[in-house]
């Protein structure tokens, strides 16, 4: 059967292959040895496309989708308002089926959108430069590990501990490349090592507290080691930028801006810096610059940073990015502007309060942390978590993350701007039931 | 052409002795030509002890970098702020205004054993390709 | 165009872009004063606007859509458009990594049927999915070496071909080994000898592009594999060209131990302007303990997340890029096992097609069957003044987007095609005339290349001043005020 993806035709192939100077395909692949050659290879057969939309529909369908159930479930994932227009935007085939723009000149798109990004992320993160982009907000957490130990020429990665604990996971598997050691600091930072290369620390807290991040530059700082703050983007709608408090490396998953959860990937790394650390960072820069009549148009730039010119000396091994992801952060940025990032912002933050409260009001539930937060918050329930997760499955929400391996009965709520306060209600009552039940059931 | 007075190695350096046992070193004309537009250097502090022949800092063009290797031993006294602050330099005026280092000789001899510029002339005949300035 | 404008150019105080529900509920009291930024300076920009002006440059831009791509090394083929419309249904693009098991079947499904197929493709015996790019699957391989020969650290080395992509030695680095380079001999394979000579005790893995970067399947890969096990040492395959190879050869049979795929090349997925792409590991054996974590088990009928027993770790805060891998799943399920076999025996005639019509016009450094790709070398205008550079410039002129130039650095103005299964002979035909004009204009007119490309919407572009004064963002509101340009 011919194939769709296909376009030449038997004669087509027969012609071609008279002028390449064979009778046969077989004989393009003779460099393969014999014993080599594929006898059999199984895979399901063949489908048409009506056939195989139909089949993955129904397996996508097997998922609980967060459109159809109201989530509360966040732990560095954000379910945050998509404007149309991002879709649409990124959704245009002469960017999607582009590639890396090597060739400036007819790839003024992807680097004008990408110039746009890198600037978009240092008005937001305050800081003075950015790149295009990593491959998650983790590894960007863990590149960022490396550029410190390179920059100061410490072993020593120092990790607060109220960092998203998949994060510290990744950033252990890059720093096991170079044997450098990971160190676990608790809050108030007494025991942060004289000879760490950086601080990494998240704001919000991956249990949604905010830190005192003027606190740990001061410590940081103070021994000589980087600050690397991991951000929410979301919340520099309305939170003081990590610049303000003296990070010298900012990162972050930029999955909320813009992009579905698409079950964690692709999503995008943000990674930005003080500009003295240019020379260090990994991946790709756009910079501007005017063509040969002067006029202005956009070109990767400092590449010998990277690994196509540097190779063993590279920064990073980084090549492909998340750059369709980073463009859709350019044009969701560029929609909510000024206002509207700040309006996303505080509807999380109103609505989450909104919930905190009304929880902790339920007998049995209480605020693990009392500090101020964001849009996340811990609590202490009156049962297993998992348990009230599986009633307000059954319910139709999407219950907090189990956090009973740390906090006894805790979990881990999230409320952003599409929690209805329907859902909210529907969630309280849920819980409610359980409050109910514990006081039935004493022995619970 | 290549000064007469200067000295050069086979990794296209040159050396200008000075009063003293004072040296100032700089690529050449050739090797700046095959770099292509240069745009960053990296250079060895001040104090720097450098070893003749081994590697002292970073020449970095657009799609390149290469490694600068010191003609001579010694210790580095200055290094040429103007050029590393204007890349360009080293391209328009390799052999005057594009200078790179300052370096106080740790062994005078090493230099009289490096190439005199009729000996580099040819070498960079041999080589074929002739830079069009 | 000649005025180019930026977001803050179309920015006015008071516009929006967006339209978002009021608070119906009540506020809460906002954290301390301290703790909230007093100035968000970000663009102002209406919703048409801003459509028109991403609209704008868009149309800047050169996709698979626009026309022949035949860049080296990046596999450009043509992205299936239902595939997009089945990755965004919201089944697939809105569930949460977090949320049970048991509420995300068929995307679990998906993936331990998407490892079972690329497991069969490459004849291995363990795939993980986790990583999230070619570069990140290569560092997944380097780091199951060394967990391999974690009691042996003596074992410091990894060999590259000097013919390698520039992320196999970058990622030697990222693991903490030493990188040496194997050299290549006259016909474009691996350098027996010298292979031989450098292989000691001391060597934890060579890493080996089959075919290799000049498309060429290095025929003594048997012999390559021996010398390597032999003394002890695990063989790395990059999979980056494996569209020749579906069906006809398999890295587990030809004694890989592990292999890094892009499912972004091979498995026709939007490259996205550069990403994102996705770089599942798979791995024989003796490795499978260590690749990264999760991979998709399968209890009775229950799909599950599962670490392997001594798992180099996690390799990002999810599973890897699920979206791309709906994608490669909807492509393999399309075309099967004769479908993906034919798609690398087109790939390999087209660019066989290439090289027997241009090798008249340029020089030809390693003559012999190519495999998805061919290099030639620029060598022969660069004696007429005319640079590999420009000739890739000139094809823009004609519509094309040209292929990878200076790359493998190992042959000299080297012009790497990579015209992949996706074009027509007539497609072919025009390039090879255009090339021809090109190889013509050399000779007669070479300023004509010089001066390329003419029809852009942009000229050549001053790289040195890009990198020499760096201009990577613009600014707004008080952050203007305070700097320059960064």
């Amino acid at each position: 059967m011919p194939s769709p993806y296909l376009p030449n035709t038997d004669a087509d192939r027969a012609a071609m292959l008279r002028d390449i100077g064979v009778s046969d395909v077989e004989e393009l692949f003779q460099d393969i040895p014999r014993e080599f050659r594929s006898a059999s290879f199984d895979l399901p057969r063949p489908s048409s496309e009506p056939e195989l939309k139909a089949e993955m529909r129904a397996l996508s369908g097997l998922n609980a989708n967060l459109d159809d159930y109201a989530c509360f479930l966040g732990a560095g994932f954000y379910r945050h308002f998509i404007p149309s227009v991002v879709g649409h935007m990124i959704g245009r085939s002469e960017f999607y089926t582009a590639y890396t723009p090597y060739q400036a000149e007819v790839s003024q798109g992807t680097l004008q959108t990408t110039y746009e990004y890198q600037s978009l992320v240092c008005q937001l993160t305050g800081m003075e430069v950015s790149n295009a982009g990593m491959y998650d907000g983790s590894t960007a957490a863990a590149e960022a590990a490396l550029m410190a130990n390179r920059l100061t020429e410490r072993d020593r990665i120092s990790v607060l501990s109220t960092v998203n604990p998949r994060y510290r996971e990744v950033i252990e598997t890059y720093a096991r490349g170079h044997d450098l050691v990971l160190e676990d600091v608790p809050p108030g930072l007494e025991h942060l090592s004289p000879d760490s290369a950086c601080l990494i620390v998240q704001q919000p807290s991956f249990l949604g507290c905010l830190e005192d991040l003027g606190e740990c530059a001061r410590k940081s700082h103070g021994l000589g080691a980087l600050l690397i703050v991991i951000t929410y983007p979301v919340s520099l709608g309305m939170l003081r930028p990590p610049s303000d408090y003296g990070a010298d490396i900012v990162v972050g998953e930029g999955q909320s801006l813009g992009s579905p959860i698409s079950f964690g990937g692709p999503v995008l790394g943000l990674f930005a810096c003080r500009r003295e650390y240019l020379r260090q960072i990994p991946g790709r820069i756009v910079g501007k610059t005017t063509d040969v009549e002067g006029s202005p148009g956009y070109v990767l730039t400092l590449a010998t940073r990277e690994q196509h010119i540097r190779r063993e000396r590279a920064t990073s091994n980084i090549c492909t990015n998340e750059a369709l992801i980073a463009l859709a952060a350019a044009v969701y940025l560029a929609a909510l502007g000024k206002a509207g990032l700040r309006r996303v912002a505080e509807l999380c933050y109103h609505k989450a309060h909104y919930a905190a409260s009304k929880i902790s009001g339920l007998k049995g539930y209480s605020l693990v942390y009392q500090q101020p937060f964001f849009n996340e918050f811990a609590v202490r329930c009156p049962a297993p978590p998992a348990r009230i997760n599986r009633a307000l499955f059954e319910n139709g929400v999407i219950g907090g993350l189990d956090l009973s391996g740390t906090v006894e009965n805790g979990m881990l709520l999230c409320v952003t701007e599409l929690n209805t306060r329907q859902q909210i209600d529907r969630l309280i009552e849920v819980l409610a039931r359980f409050q109910m039940e514990s006081e039935n059931e004493p022995s619970l | 052409m290549n000064p007469k007075e200067y000295k050069y190695t086979k990794e296209h350096e040159w050396v200008r002795p000075e009063s003293g046992n004072r040296c100032k070193v700089g690529i050449t004309s050739y090797a700046q030509h095959q770099l292509g537009d240069i745009v960053f250097l990296e250079l060895p502090a001040p104090e720097t002890q450098v070893k003749q022949f081994e590697k002292m800092g970073e020449i970095e063009s657009v799609k390149a970098v290469s490694d600068l290797f010191s003609p001579v031993t010694g210790k580095v006294l200055e290094t040429n702020g103007a050029a590393i602050d204007k890349p360009e330099l080293v391209n328009e005026d390799p052999y005057g205004k594009g200078w790179l280092a300052r370096i106080e000789l740790g062994r005078i001899s090493e230099v009289d054993s490096l190439m005199n510029s009729d000996e580099y002339d040819r070498l960079v005949a041999g080589l074929g390709e002739q830079p069009s300035e | 165009m000649s005025r180019r404008y930026e977001l803050p150019d179309i920015s006015q105080p008071g516009k929006v872009g967006y339209s978002l529900p009021t608070l119906d509920m009540p506020a809460a009291e906002l954290p301390p004063a301290e703790m909230l930024r007093s100035d968000l300076a970000l663009p102002e920009v209406s919703e048409a606007e801003l459509v028109r002006y991403f609209t704008h440059l868009s149309k800047l831009n050169y996709g698979i859509d626009t026309g022949f791509y035949p860049l080296g090394s990046c596999t450009m083929k043509y992205n299936p458009k239902w595939h997009e419309d089945v990755a965004r249904l919201p089944g697939f693009a809105s569930i949460h990594p977090f949320q049970p098991a048991g509420s995300v079947q068929g995307a679990l499904r998906l993936m331990f049927e998407l490892q079972a197929y690329l497991a069969e493709i490459t004849g291995m015996d363990g795939v993980s999915l986790a990583p999230l790019a070619g570069a990140q699957g290569e560092l997944a391989s380097i780091l199951m070496v060394k967990a391999y020969h974690r009691k042996d650290s003596a074992r410091s080395k990894i060999l590259v071909p000097d013919s390698a992509h520039g992320t196999n030695p970058a990622t030697g680095t990222m693991g903490g080994f030493e990188v040496v380079s194997v050299p290549s001999d006259d016909k474009g394979d691996v350098d027996l000898g010298k292979l031989e000579s450098i292989m000691d005790e001391n060597v934890a893995a060579l890493t080996l592009t089959l075919p290799n970067t000049l498309g060429l399947f290095d025929t003594r890969i048997g012999k390559i594999s021996q010398l390597v096990h032999d003394k002890g040492a695990l063989l790395c395959g990059d999979g980056a060209n494996l569209n020749s190879l579906v069906g006809k050869a398999r890295f587990g049979d030809m004694g890989f131990d592990c292999v890094q795929l892009n499912l972004h090349k091979t498995f026709s997925t939007p490259h996205g302007g550069g990403g994102p792409g996705s770089g599942p590991v798979c791995a024989r054996a003796v490795l499978t303990e260590f690749l990264p974590s999760p991979v998709v088990a399968k209890d009775g009928e229950e799909y599950r997340l599962a670490s392997p027993a001594s798992s180099i770790g996690i390799l990002g805060a999810a599973y890897g890029n699920f979206g791309v891998m709906v994608r490669a799943y909807a492509y393999i399920r399309t075309l099967g096992a004769a479908g993906l076999r034919e798609v690398s025996e087109n790939a390999v005639i087209n660019a066989n097609y290439l090289k027997e019509k241009l090798k008249p016009y340029y020089h030809l450094p390693y003559d012999r069957p190519c495999m998805h790709e061919i290099v030639f070398s620029g060598k022969r205008q660069k004696t007429q003044g005319v640079r590999a550079l420009d000739i890739a410039k000139r094809l823009l002129d004609f519509g094309f987007h040209p292929p990878t130039v200076y790359f493998p650095i190992i042959v000299d103005e080297a012009i790497m095609v990579e015209p992949t299964e996706s074009e027509s002979k007539a497609t072919l035909d025009s390039f090879i005339d255009a090339m021809k004009q090109i190889a013509r204009e050399a000779e007669e007119n070479p300023e004509m290349l010089h001066s390329a490309p003419h029809h852009t919407p942009v000229r050549r572009l001053d790289e040195a001043k890009a990198a020499r004064q760096p201009d990577l963002r613009w600014r707004m509101g008080n952050d203007k005020e305070r700097a320059g340009t960064a």
